[in-house]
């Protein structure tokens, strides 16, 4: 039994907390509960007649899970979609949904082992691992040993998983039901690894894999040359995928239940990746192909991940950039359909951005320069930004230096034509800034009031 | 002039934008009218019998920095003879431990270094993390970084440290030392990367490698560096209120 007054009192919480003008309170009833009581996230996810799924991975947790919940519309679910993914923010908002049926979680690549422990999920997805933040997550094989770790306590929980992922691939290998998915398509695929590709050697020899089709970073369809190793059969794929840029894609939707076409809205091959991603977790939560394909035609944007917003005349496009690989996948987006002549570039260094700036460098900002009239460099580290942008061909002269974030964006919009477009790129609390600035001037809603 | 930059392990050796470097170097000497050539150096690949005039070494993973650990073992007598020739060196993070002795892991096992640099590294149980900000009171200049590693390197007696710690952990966290230094021979754990904000050790490479190419000393001249002085700047600043934590 959960003490109803130990519930009451961590929901006021959320609500003064929010009243407070401390963000949406979406973390802070669940840390206060969790001193209280330990065990109690276990038994409010107990009550969930459906149970939970997780998914977790270096990019793409949050619009995974966002079309996760789109596909799931007709269910009642208790989503932690305002993107607070450690332990606090799922109890958050195990606590805040109250009587639901079905619980999805986005989870931090470090809390999975601490949530999934405490919340015995049905299903559990996997979705890649990039070097991102080293100095806050460590080495990629710790994070896969640790995963290793949680998944072998759950003996009974439905794997999802990108097989495409080397990494994740061989963690799952031999596990029987797992729900594989990946892309199956070499016409979308890139002629070589991009720089410094992650997990480029095999996990059992060492020897660098062979790729038939190398599609977002390290992700694609791999083999070992020296011991056989190779993808797994996938069970969820995409096929006959065509990008259209900023206007989004489409592709075939291949699963044992047969071939659906698919539109989608957002941009890139990494949010094909986010759909099938999509389409296997809910297909193992017993979504229809119908509900699926109808659910990721639908879907928009998750917060501040892609959005394009109106200002007065010109159009604001948001990216978050927050590590090489997703970074890359923007650029490479850009590149291919707008190729934009003004951009503010917003660069962070707080925990949740990361304070170890240097994986700007592993970015292949190149393309993106080449096509720059100007940019504005922005946020807590601009001035790291100006070097790579210089040293990176960038005229000096073009690059404008301005730490405030308000001001930067005032600033690319006054450089933006009327009718134009301008590229906005915050890492992580850059765009919560900027959000920040947008909502109080009406242009877009507060995180914890858009969803649903 | 033409600078001939050997750039050992690039595909394995990356970890912290190691490439960074190499981009500064390259930018700040086309920009004197220089050519920079960088070859790569991979697994099995011969030291060129071609006068090298810097080495560059970068960091990796664990697992990566094993699997090269052998074949930088059998360059070794090759790199020890450039250095002797006046060849510079600049060596980062897991390159730096691997031009010490030895690293021993912590489980005690020994992966043999070069010994190019006099210094050992033995793994400590937490990673020393942050900002970093040193006085090198030798080239009156400071330097800024970020570090990032669980070894602990301790210098032999005598051995010059590339500066001393104003704020972070250097090279073992009590020591004050950071880095190392040993004539045109050079290793820090600090990454970031560490050319782009620390424009006077960039040409201070640049002269060196320059001055083994022509034979006789180069001057540089000097560049418009106000980015990287505010970049300078900030990351002092951040070291200053929060590195060695």
């Amino acid at each position: 039994m959960l003490l109803p007054l130990e519930v009451a009192v961590a929901r006021a919480v959320g609500s003064l907390s929010r009243l407070a003008g401390r963000g949406g309170g979406t973390t802070l009833p669940g840390k206060l509960l969790s001193r209280v009581d330990p065990g109690a996230v276990g038994r409010l996810a107990a009550r969930l007649p459906h149970g939970t799924a997780l998914f977790s991975a270096t990019n793409g947790k949050t619009t995974t899970v966002a079309m996760t919940a789109e596909i799931l519309a007709g269910r009642s679910l208790a989503w932690n979609d305002s993107g607070a993914n450690l332990l606090s923010g799922v109890t958050s908002s195990l606590l805040a949904s109250g009587q639901r049926d079905l619980g999805l979680f986005e989870v931090d690549e470090a809390a999975i082992p601490a949530v999934a422990r405490r919340l015995s999920p049905r299903v559990i997805g996997l979705g890649n691992l990039f070097r991102d933040q080293l100095d806050r997550y460590g080495e990629l094989e710790s994070i896969a040993e640790r995963w290793r770790g949680a998944l072998a306590d759950l003996p009974t929980a439905r794997l999802v998983v990108n097989a495409d992922d080397p990494l994740l691939g061989e963690l799952v290998r031999g596990r029987s039901g797992v729900v594989t998915y990946g892309l199956d398509d070499p016409t979308q695929a890139r002629p070589s690894l991009q720089h410094a590709a992650d997990s480029k050697y095999c996990t059992a020899c060492g020897t660098p894999y062979v790729y038939r089709a190398a599609y977002v970073g390290h992700l694609g369809d791999y083999r070992c040359p020296s011991c056989a190793l190779e993808r797994l059969p996938l069970t969820v794929r995409a096929r006959e995928i065509e990008l259209h840029g900023l206007d989004g894609s489409r592709f075939l939707l291949e699963t044992p239940e047969g071939s659906e076409r698919v539109a989608l809205a957002l941009p890139g091959l990494y949010n094909v990746y986010n759909a099938v991603a999509a389409a296997a977790l809910a297909g193992a939560l017993g979504a229809t192909p119908g509900e699926i394909v109808a659910g990721l035609d639908r879907f928009v944007s998750a917060f501040g991940r892609f959005e394009r917003i109106a200002i007065g005349g010109r159009s604001l496009i948001l990216l978050l950039i927050k590590n090489p690989a997703g970074a890359n996948e923007a650029v490479r987006t850009l590149v291919e359909s707008s190729a934009p002549t003004v951009a503010v570039v917003a660069l962070n260094d707080e925990i949740a951005d990361g304070r170890d700036i240097s994986w700007i460098w592993d970015v292949d900002f190149e393309p993106l320069l080449a096509g720059f009239d100007r940019v504005v460099v922005s946020g807590g580290r601009a001035a790291e930004l100006a070097l790579r942008f210089a040293y990176g061909g960038l005229a000096r002269d073009r690059i404008e230096v301005v730490p405030e974030l308000e001001e930067a964006l005032d600033r690319g919009l006054a450089l933006t034509p009327d009718g134009g477009e301008l590229v906005v790129l915050p890492t992580y609390t850059a765009m919560l800034a900027l959000r920040r600035v947008l909502a109080a001037r009406g242009h877009v809603e507060n995180y914890w009031k858009q969803a649903r | 002039m033409r600078i001939r930059v050997g750039h050992l392990y690039p595909e394995y050796l990356n970890i912290y934008a190691d490439r960074g470097n190499i981009a500064v170097l390259s930018a700040r000497a086309a920009v004197r009218g220089h050519d920079l050539e960088v070859i790569a150096l991979g697994l099995g690949d011969a030291i060129p019998e071609i006068d090298l005039d810097l080495v560059y070494i970068g960091g990796g993973q664990d697992r990566e920095q094993a699997l090269i650990a052998p074949d930088l073992l059998a360059k070794g007598p090759a790199l020890h003879e450039a250095a002797a020739a006046g060849t510079a060196f600049l060596s980062v993070c897991g390159g730096y431990q691997l031009l010490g002795h030895f690293y021993r892991d912590q489980a005690g096992a020994e992966l043999p270094g070069i010994g190019l640099l006099p210094l050992s590294t033995t793994a400590g149980n937490r990673r020393l993390i942050g900002d970093v900000l040193l006085d090198c009171a030798w080239a009156d200049e400071t330097l800024v970084g970020f570090e990032n590693h669980a070894g602990l390197t301790t210098l032999d007696a005598g051995a010059e440290p590339l500066g001393r710690v104003l704020a972070g952990h250097g090279n073992d966290g009590t020591s004050g030392f950071e880095g190392c230094r040993s004539g045109r021979v050079y290793g820090t754990y600090l990454h970031g990367p560490l050319l782009p904000r620390n424009p006077w050790f960039a040409d201070l490479l640049l002269t060196a490698a320059l001055e083994h190419a022509a034979g006789e000393p180069v001057a540089l001249t000097p560049l418009d560096d106000g980015f990287e002085a505010a970049a300078h700047a900030l990351a002092s600043s951040r070291a200053r209120a929060r590195g060695g934590r």
